[in-house]
């Protein structure tokens, strides 16, 4: 049994191959809508044979993104797609196997399961939509709703602390961890391709309106008038600079990050990024404040982290690999006999 | 002249026995289940027919010398054909004084006592919660009973003594080899499986396998040595059909049915399982032989192990989940999928005693109800139930057979007491083995109207003579399609809130599971006439005991037949018309009448239940009482 990787194609495919007969059944204006575009202009620029790609989904919005993907797919139940996905990949590795979720499907009802796929590092691409809000039973709040989010679960505002995804994914052990926004379809579909080519768990939060239920809840992010003051878009080798003209940028004081001008300091002391360092990564997912707090840092988007790890999936195939050099290959009758057997004539 | 020694090994009589039920029993830390699985392995190789039953405690490490942390584990052997571990015991060996306190209501009048004494001392006693002062091997309170009293922790520690280079905790865990070599003696068996055993099992420690050999020889030789012990017993080879067995335990035997079915499938075999008592004997079975191919996964719980598998059967290969009733019910939802999906999932339930965490390490058949029910919606599961050890291997093969061809989920329900029971295995040939042929869809599979003309599709949810759908897995040029959990549409297998459609695919989905009957076998008769006064109807790990009663009666002269139930949904098509055949129905049970509230919905039939739910498998006696009872 060798590793098999995902076979690689040379036939163009466009976006309209990617493209299911279904109609597309999200509120229109719908963040969905964006990030599902992106989604099928990325396939074919992956040069993999569209038979081989398998889209995976639990329960919610987002999760009805594979009825719209023509390739193969998987609806599954609340919470459970990365446990299908696993058992999935980790017979089958050569697909290339995208998993869509929602903040209420990964981080609430499938947390366990997030946690441990990503510790497992199996080869899967996770597109995390993240609109801080239940869309599908028509807006309860969810575990990335912030405090004080009214909601309909929610009358006098939720108590509950939210997750910070990022910060909690690296802590499970991810190997790659990004974030895009639907707003902004260029960047969106550079980290599409970024997580397709890394080796391992891809896990990317993808901040999407719900314009029915939430509308509004990354516009200080998404909107021209804020975007550039509010956001900081990380590219490994840069200086991590923001605002209207660049301006600001960003230093290390110890571990305590702090708001510079541009203008006073030399490039050097600037906090220069590089997404293969785990502790600088680890402060950046950090990056979580309340956009209406005076003095806040601004709020990261690219690829925060990423290393190389062996797959599980790797790691159990060498392990057949070693046992079957070890033993032989598995013969039935050997095993059927066991250590001792008796004749009776 | 003859030595000493020989002197008194020629005074020593043999005496010839048909059958001996033999418990060992002792403290959790005592590896009394070693010694059983090694005398039992010794026995099934000379040739008799046998079955076990070990029973442990709840707690791991239960306080050691308490009666929480009694373990046992009993062994019947004969030279006539064994179904059941016993009743009662003939011999009781017993590590300390709990382990008599605790067993010794299963010791037939006048058995026989092989007692530790080190374990009788006044801190062991009062551990066992003999009254101050009271010590039974002194009271007198064992009398009627042949009591040996022997110091096996100072003989142990003796033998080992001066030059094993171990320590005391060391040498003390040896003392089953004592045990196990003094038995062997007693019933006339070879040492040689044994040292066998020992140079296997301590490749890597060679220290080991001198000491324990030493032990398990010091023990043989203290039965041919001393005046104590004048008789020793024969056990003949029992008349079996011929050919070549091995000895097997149920869980043992599931994974091998499994890997079995793989095989003849020529699909690899997935099995994502969560550590559950008593399932999962299961997974370290089907973990040590990777060289087939294996991909064992231990989720991190109950219901990533169901998905998991259904994500490699969604892939295109043998997808298997096992659990016990806790986390089977926390699978349900995931199975519902399956179902929906109608992909192949075979999902093992090795019983244990109920509700919620029940009685984790005892034996009941209390989740047939769940197996047929317990999901939400519609949902009917392919059932099947096994009815001892090797039969756990039949019924795991027929599982894969059957969800792979009709793709849909099986549910195979074994339980505790076959799943650890052990009995001699007529193994069979892998050319025996019927192929499981497995087809992938590779090619559209329907011409539709498109408005401009006839166009090629792939239709998923197409019905074929099973009403079984087309398996065309991820790779598959051409045929890309999706699936999922909401109701699908006849064919399309697109999203459809249609109501006459659901009503049309949850019916499709029953008739599907409902025409496996079609290719199941028909019920037999195990024992007894086609037709008469009284029917034991069976199902799953009573069936030994049940055997045993009916022989029993039939030898005195009652009409009665058995027939044991394999096959629990669908039932056999000729079920209906057998039962019809008999006056009276009895349905024992180890649960609260499940499988006769079935049958009686089923066929409208008076069964009468008899139900046991304590955590142990009917007696056959129990069970022959009852049906004299009903036979006034
Ligand atoms: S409810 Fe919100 S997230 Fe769901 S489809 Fe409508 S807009 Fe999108």
């Amino acid at each position: 049994m060798t590793t098999a990787t995902i076979p690689t194609t040379t036939e163009k495919l466009t976006s309209k191959d990617f493209t299911s007969d279904q109609e597309v059944r999200w509120c229109p204006g719908c963040g969905d809508y964006s990030i599902l575009k992106q989604v099928q202009t990325v396939m074919p620029e992956l040069g993999i044979p569209r038979e081989n790609i398998v889209f995976v989904s639990g329960i919610g919005c987002s999760s009805r993104f594979p009825y719209y993907m023509e390739t193969f797919g998987m609806h599954s139940i609340h919470g459970r797609a990365t446990a299908v996905a696993s058992g999935l990949k980790v017979t089958r590795p050569d697909l290339s196997v995208w998993l869509v979720t929602g903040d209420g499907d990964a981080l609430s009802i499938g947390g366990n399961h997030m946690i441990h796929l990503l510790r497992r590092n199996i080869n899967i691409n996770i597109l995390l939509f993240n609109n801080e809000i239940y869309g599908l039973t028509k807006g309860q709040y969810s575990p990335t709703s912030h405090i004080g989010q009214v909601t309909k679960s929610s009358p006098y505002g939720a108590i509950d602390h939210p997750f910070n995804p990022l910060a909690l994914t690296l802590g499970a052990g991810a190997t790659f961890i990004a974030r895009s926004m639907d707003r902004d379809p260029v960047h969106l579909r550079g980290i599409l391709k970024k997580a397709n080519e890394h080796i391992g768990t891809s896990f990317v939060e993808i901040y999407q309106n719900c314009n029915v239920f939430n509308d509004g809840a990354f516009e200080v992010f998404t909107e021209k008038a804020s975007k550039k003051e509010e956001t900081l878009f990380m590219e490994t080798g840069k200086p991590l600079i923001f605002g209207q003209n660049n301006e600001h940028g960003v230093k290390l004081d110890g571990f305590k990050p702090v708001i510079v001008n541009v203008a006073d300091v030399s490039v050097n002391d600037l906090w220069i990024h590089d997404e293969r360092e785990e502790m600088k990564a680890t402060i950046l997912t950090r990056f979580f404040d309340d956009p209406k707090k005076a003095g806040h840092l601004p709020r990261p988007f690219g690829v925060f982290y990423t290393e190389d790890r062996p797959t599980y999936e790797s790691a159990l195939t060498a392990q057949i690999n070693d046992t079957i050099k070890a033993k032989g290959e598995g013969d039935l009758d050997t095993l059927l006999r066991g250590r001792e057997s008796w004749t009776i004539n | 002249m003859t030595t000493p020694i020989e002197e008194i090994t020629k005074q020593k009589t043999n005496k010839e026995l048909k059958e001996v039920v033999i418990l060992f029993a002792g403290d959790s830390g005592d590896g009394i289940q070693l010694t059983g699985t090694q005398f039992t392995n010794t026995n099934a190789l000379f040739g008799n027919d046998i079955s076990t039953f070990p029973n442990y405690p709840a707690e791991i490490r239960a306080p050691a010398g308490t009666l929480a942390g009694v373990s046992g584990f009993q062994v019947n052997f004969g030279s006539v054909n064994i179904y059941t571990a016993g009743d009662q015991s003939d011999v009781l060996v017993v590590m300390n004084a709990a382990a008599l306190k605790a067993s010794l209501r299963s010791l037939k009048k006048n058995g026989i006592i092989i007692a530790n004494t080190s374990g009788f001392e006044p801190k062991n006693l009062e551990l066992a919660k003999y009254p101050k002062g009271v010590n039974p091997l002194k009271d007198g309170s064992l009398e009627g009973y042949t009591v040996h009293e022997i110091d096996i922790t100072k003989l142990t520690r003796a033998c080992l003594e001066n030059n094993s280079g171990l320590g005391v905790k060391e040498i003390d865990r040896s003392k089953n080899m004592f045990v196990l070599g003094f038995i062997l003696w007693m019933y006339n068996r070879s040492m040689e499986p044994s040292l066998n055993y020992l140079k296997e099992q301590f490749k890597k420690r060679p220290e080991l396998i001198e000491t324990n050999t030493k032990v398990l020889k010091a023990g043989y030789n203290y039965g041919e040595t001393t005046e104590t012990f004048t008789t020793r017993y024969e056990v003949k080879a029992a008349p079996m059909p011929k050919g070549t067995y091995r000895s097997i335990m149920g869980n043992q035997a599931t994974a091998l049915g499994l890997i079995s079915a793989s095989k003849k499938a020529g699909l690899t075999l997935f099995y994502g399982t969560y550590p559950i008592t008593p399932a999962s004997d299961i997974l370290h079975e089907l973990a040590k032989h990777k060289n087939f191919g294996i991909k064992t996964f231990q989720a991190e719980d109950e219901i990533a192990a169901v998905c998991s598998a259904i994500g490699a059967s969604f892939g295109g290969n043998l997808g298997i989940t096992g659990s016990s009733g806790p986390g089977i019910a926390l699978k349900g939802e995931a199975i519902g999928l399956a179902v929906m999906m109608e992909l192949p999932l075979v999902v093992i339930n090795v019983q244990r005693g109920g509700p919620s965490t029940g009685l984790p390490t005892k034996t009941e058949q209390a989740d047939l109800m769940q197996a047929m029910y317990g999901r939400n919606g519609e949902c009917p599961l392919i059932v099947l139930a096994a009815s001892s050890p090797s039969d756990c291997f039949t019924m795991a093969f027929e599982a894969c057979k059957l969800s792979l061809q009709h793709m849909t989920p099986v549910m195979l329900l074994t339980d505790g007491y076959i799943a650890n029971g052990a009995e001699p295995w007529l193994y069979p040939k892998a050319s025996d083995l019927p192929e499981i042929k497995v087809s992938f869809t590779t090619k559209k599979n329907s011409l539709k109207e498109n408005g401009e003309g006839k166009v090629e599709k792939y239709l998923p949810y197409l019905r074929d003579e099973k009403l079984s759908r087309p398996w065309a897995i991820p790779g598959t040029k051409g045929l890309e399609h999706r699936v999922g959990g909401i109701e699908k549409e006849h064919e399309t297998g697109n999203i459809s809130y249609d109501p006459d459609n659901h009503e049309f695919m949850v019916k499709m989905r029953q008739a599907k599971v409902d025409k496996v009957a079609d290719y199941i076998p028909e019920q037999k008769i195990d024992n007894g006439k086609e037709k008469g006064k009284i029917l034991v109807l069976g199902w799953g790990s009573t069936y030994g005991s049940i055997k045993t009663a009916v022989i029993d009666c039939i030898a005195k002269g009652i009409d009665v037949s058995h027939a044991h139930v394999k096959y629990m949904n669908p039932l056999p098509k000729n079920l209906g018309s057998l039962l019809k055949k008999f006056d009276k129905v009895l349905m024992p049970e180890m649960n609260n009448g499940q499988f006769s509230r079935i049958i009686r919905d089923k066929f409208l039939i008076d069964a009468i239940g008899f139900d046991k739910i304590k955590g142990a498998p009917f007696t056959a006696g129990e069970l022959s009482k009852k049906i004299e009872e009903i036979n006034k």
